[in-house]
């Protein structure tokens, strides 16, 4: 197991205008399972592929524990890409399947025995290690195609879009299972997906990248609460954070006809008039007070709570407002209602660069 | 119950709507499908019989199947050998309004051979070694016109018989991608590292089920496919530098890519600084080199091989019957309609499902040049074709659409989860030790 360091690691293809990954800084911990998010065409999957040896490293360093890998060949450097498109072979055993791959890298007998064993026991397939993979149900073959990377005791395991060709029940499924997995093994992970959610729900840490560059590193909770930027505002979280360009005023800044205090010395980091908001879809609530007026589109039920999505006209233009409310008793399409500020962060970024300023 | 399907297909197939696609395609009737070999899959992969022809239909997500139909037709485009897709169907439901995977058509492609078939009395080790050297030029073709595999394996593979060797197609293009800059080194290296992995997997299997014949080595024969793609990217990309009074060796460049099988469409030549020196490059080549020229010649569109078996054949007929006036063209044609053709003519109705025209042509004269040896002189064509039908191509199995009970148990990963109590027939007395 190793610590995985991109250091301005950078990937520029020839004749394209600007890097697909551009002096990407990365620290990975030993352990740690990083998720890459973004949308397409972001550079999460070259970044990966960097990692994996199969994009050329045009500027910077990729180092796996203190090892320069950047100039080493995929197979010589000790990672495991998983299950993209395992086979099983269905007349050799369970044990065969999982440990044939060492048998070819001329491991000796006890050794493959005692690392297909060690592998069975914490994918509970120890049972089953003389069987067919036709006895065995689908996510039984399933962890068998992981065993077959287990086996090779990987420094880094890299994971691309793993799911992607999975229904979507057997999608969250699989997710869990991977996320506890890499935990019990404690084996450095590279995850890439394109699904936010999966990105927050299996991380320790996610990395959010956009045209190439890094936009925020850190925690999903820390991600959810403290955005770094307008970008990682917005793409993290569903529904989306409200993001609404306000005037500042005296004391804060104009919420329809409310004011939402703000301490001066951060409206002072700005030198526009107006401000981004960002106030996630659980921090508004439908009012009698002061507040910002909206006509209501929608109401999506969920159970519990339900989403509103309504429209609210901000200096003469009509822009989107979603806000969550009550799963039964709440407005209706049609309706006209105010919504003032509730419990929770008001997050603030600068109109210009986008960057957080609270 | 057939109303909501979406077909996108190149061409319009009405018989395409006769097929249960309401059924999910393992319960489909016996009367539907071919009973063809295949190899491993992820999917449910199933042969069926459409008007005359035979298509490939795999269950698979609908973004998954539109992918790889694209996939498909750029790879075509490209002039690589793989199958040819057909149609992509959608939207299929139950009678009772379950939904059902969306399906990939593809043509089944004839006389070819899934690896597992392709010796009934079990794969030789000179075969395997035959598989894996077609494999590894499929595979050099595909690195060169910019495709990653992600998913080299002898299952992903059919193969024709080739004169004595074997063409290779890609069948399944789920896993690859497409890179109009081309590949860099280390994704070529990927994928020949995940090859040597899988054909090692494959043929353990193979032995495992008892199909293989003694002395087939994994591990050796896809080592080969490492040193045998190693071998044919050097000489079709590397850089020579020569000097400026070894210019001969340009040509000699040409000839041994033509013997290879590739024409050189592009190459680039630049002088040393001093002038002393010359480096030459390939930049662009085309694989199927004798095969146009057999084209041209003569209207016959075969395998590489056989295109070459074929054209020294009339090479020899040319030097045989040259005369005044007839340039290469004429006697072309003479020797299509006095030595080919009566030799395909001359095989009965009966067996022409055997083997490939070409193929039979190669092997009459194989017959031929043995019957001859045998004898201490030359046999005639005439008798040599006849021994060759009633000692070979009748006791051979037919190979143009090859039915045989299926004998692999199909593993599909990681979708379908079997339902109901799972039956466990399983010698647990062999300890998994001694199989590891």
């Amino acid at each position: 197991m190793a610590s995985v360091t991109f250091d301005m690691a950078t990937r520029l293809y020839p004749g394209g205008t600007r890097a697909a990954v551009n002096k990407i800084n990365l620290e990975i911990a030993d352990g740690e399972f990083l998720v890459l998010v973004g949308p397409s065409g972001c550079g999460k999957s070259t970044t990966l592929r960097m990692l994996a040896g199969l994009e050329d490293v045009n500027e910077g360093r990729i180092l796996i524990g203190d090892r320069d890998v950047t100039n080493v060949p995929p197979k010589d450097r000790d990672i495991a890409m998983v299950f993209q498109n395992y086979a099983l072979y269905p007349h050799m055993t369970v044990a065969e399947n999982m440990g044939f791959a060492l048998k070819i890298a001329g491991v000796a007998k006890e050794e493959r025995a005692a690392r297909v064993l060690e592998a069975a026991k914490i994918l509970d397939l120890e049972p089953y290690l003389s069987r067919k993979p036709k006895a065995l149900s689908g996510g039984q073959r399933q962890r068998v195609a992981m065993g077959r990377a287990i086996v090779r005791n990987p420094q880094v395991f890299l994971m691309d879009e793993p799911l992607s060709n999975l229904d979507a029940k057997l999608r969250v499924q699989t997710r869990t299972q991977i996320a506890s997995l890499q935990r019990r093994l404690g084996v450095t992970t590279v995850y890439v997906t394109h699904d936010q959610v999966e990105a927050m729900t299996m991380g320790d840490r996610v990395a959010v990248l956009k045209d190439g560059l890094l936009q925020q590193v850190d925690t999903p909770r820390n991600l959810y609460e403290r955005p770094a930027n307008v970008f990682v505002a917005g793409f993290i979280g569903s529904p989306a954070m409200n993001l609404l360009q306000l005037d500042i005023v005296e004391g804060g800044v104009q919420f329809g006809s409310a004011v939402i205090p703000v301490a001066a010395d951060v409206l002072a980091k700005t030198s526009a008039k107006k401000v981004t908001v960002g106030i996630r879809p659980e921090g508004l609530d439908v009012t009698t007070g002061a507040g910002l007026s909206v006509n209501i589109d929608v109401v999506e039920e969920l159970g519990a709570d339900g989403f509103a999505y309504s429209t609210a006209t901000i200096d003469g233009v009509a822009t989107e407002v979603v806000a969550r409310v009550h799963g039964t008793d709440h407005p209706h399409s049609g309706d006209k209602v105010t919504l003032g500020i509730g419990e929770g962060i008001i997050h603030l970024f600068d109109v210009e660069s986008g960057e957080r300023l609270n | 119950m057939t109303s909501k399907l979406e077909i996108t297909a190149a061409t319009v197939e009405p018989a395409l709507l006769d097929l249960p696609w309401h059924l999910p395609l393992e319960d489909w009737p016996s009367e539907n499908i071919a009973a063809l070999p295949k190899g491993l899959s992820r999917h449910t992969v199933r042969f069926a019989h459409l008007g005359d022809y035979v298509i490939a239909i795999k269950e698979t997500l609908p973004e998954l199947s539109l992918r790889e139909y694209e996939m498909l037709k750029n790879l075509i485009k490209l002039d690589v050998p793989c199958v040819e897709p057909f149609a992509i169907i959608d939207g299929r439901e139950t009678p009772d309004g379950e939904p059902l995977p969306s399906v990939l058509i593809t043509r089944h492609l004839k006389f070819s051979l899934p690896y597992r078939a392709m010796w009934s009395q079990g794969l030789r080790a000179d075969t395997a070694t035959r598989l894996v050297d077609a494999l590894a030029l499929l595979l050099v073709r595909l690195h060169i016109a910019g495709f990653f595999w992600g998913d080299v394996s002898l299952s992903n593979t059919l193969f024709r018989r080739d004169a004595g060797s074997f063409a290779a197609y890609l069948v399944d293009a789920e896993t690859g991608h497409l890179y109009e800059r081309g590949l860099s080194n280390g994704q070529r290296e990927n994928d020949l590292e995940i090859a040597r992995v899988n054909i090692a997997g494959e043929l353990m299997d193979l032995m495992a089920s008892g199909h293989a014949a003694p002395g087939v080595d994994p591990v050796a024969v896809s080592g080969r496919i490492v040193s045998a793609y190693r071998e044919l990217w050097s000489a079709l990309t590397s850089a020579q530098t020569l000097s400026t009074d070894e210019r001969w060796k340009i040509n000699q460049r040409v000839s041994k890519l033509n013997s290879l099988g590739f024409d050189i469409e592009e190459l680039s030549i630049t002088t040393g600084g001093s002038g002393n020196t010359v480096r030459i490059q390939p930049k662009v080549v085309d694989a199927g080199h004798h095969g146009r020229r057999l084209l041209r010649l003569t209207g016959l569109d075969v395998e590489e091989n056989q295109a070459r078996r074929l054209l020294n054949d009339l090479d020899q007929y040319r030097s045989e019957h040259k005369r005044l006036g007839a340039d290469e063209e004429v006697l072309a044609h003479e020797w299509l309609s006095h030595a080919f053709e009566p030799v395909i003519l001359a095989i009965p109705k009966h067996l022409t499902g055997k083997l490939e025209p070409a193929e039979v042509y190669h092997q009459v004269l194989e017959h031929r040049w043995y019957m001859s040896e045998r004898a201490g002189h030359d046999v005639a064509v005439q008798i040599a074709v006849q021994d060759y039908v009633t000692t070979v191509l009748s006791q051979r199995r037919d190979e143009e659409a090859l039915l045989m009970p299926n004998t692999t148990g199909n593993i599909t990963l990681p979708n379908p989860v079997p339902t109901g109590t799972i039956t466990v027939i399983d010698d647990d007395d062999v300890d998994w030790r001694d199989l590891v």
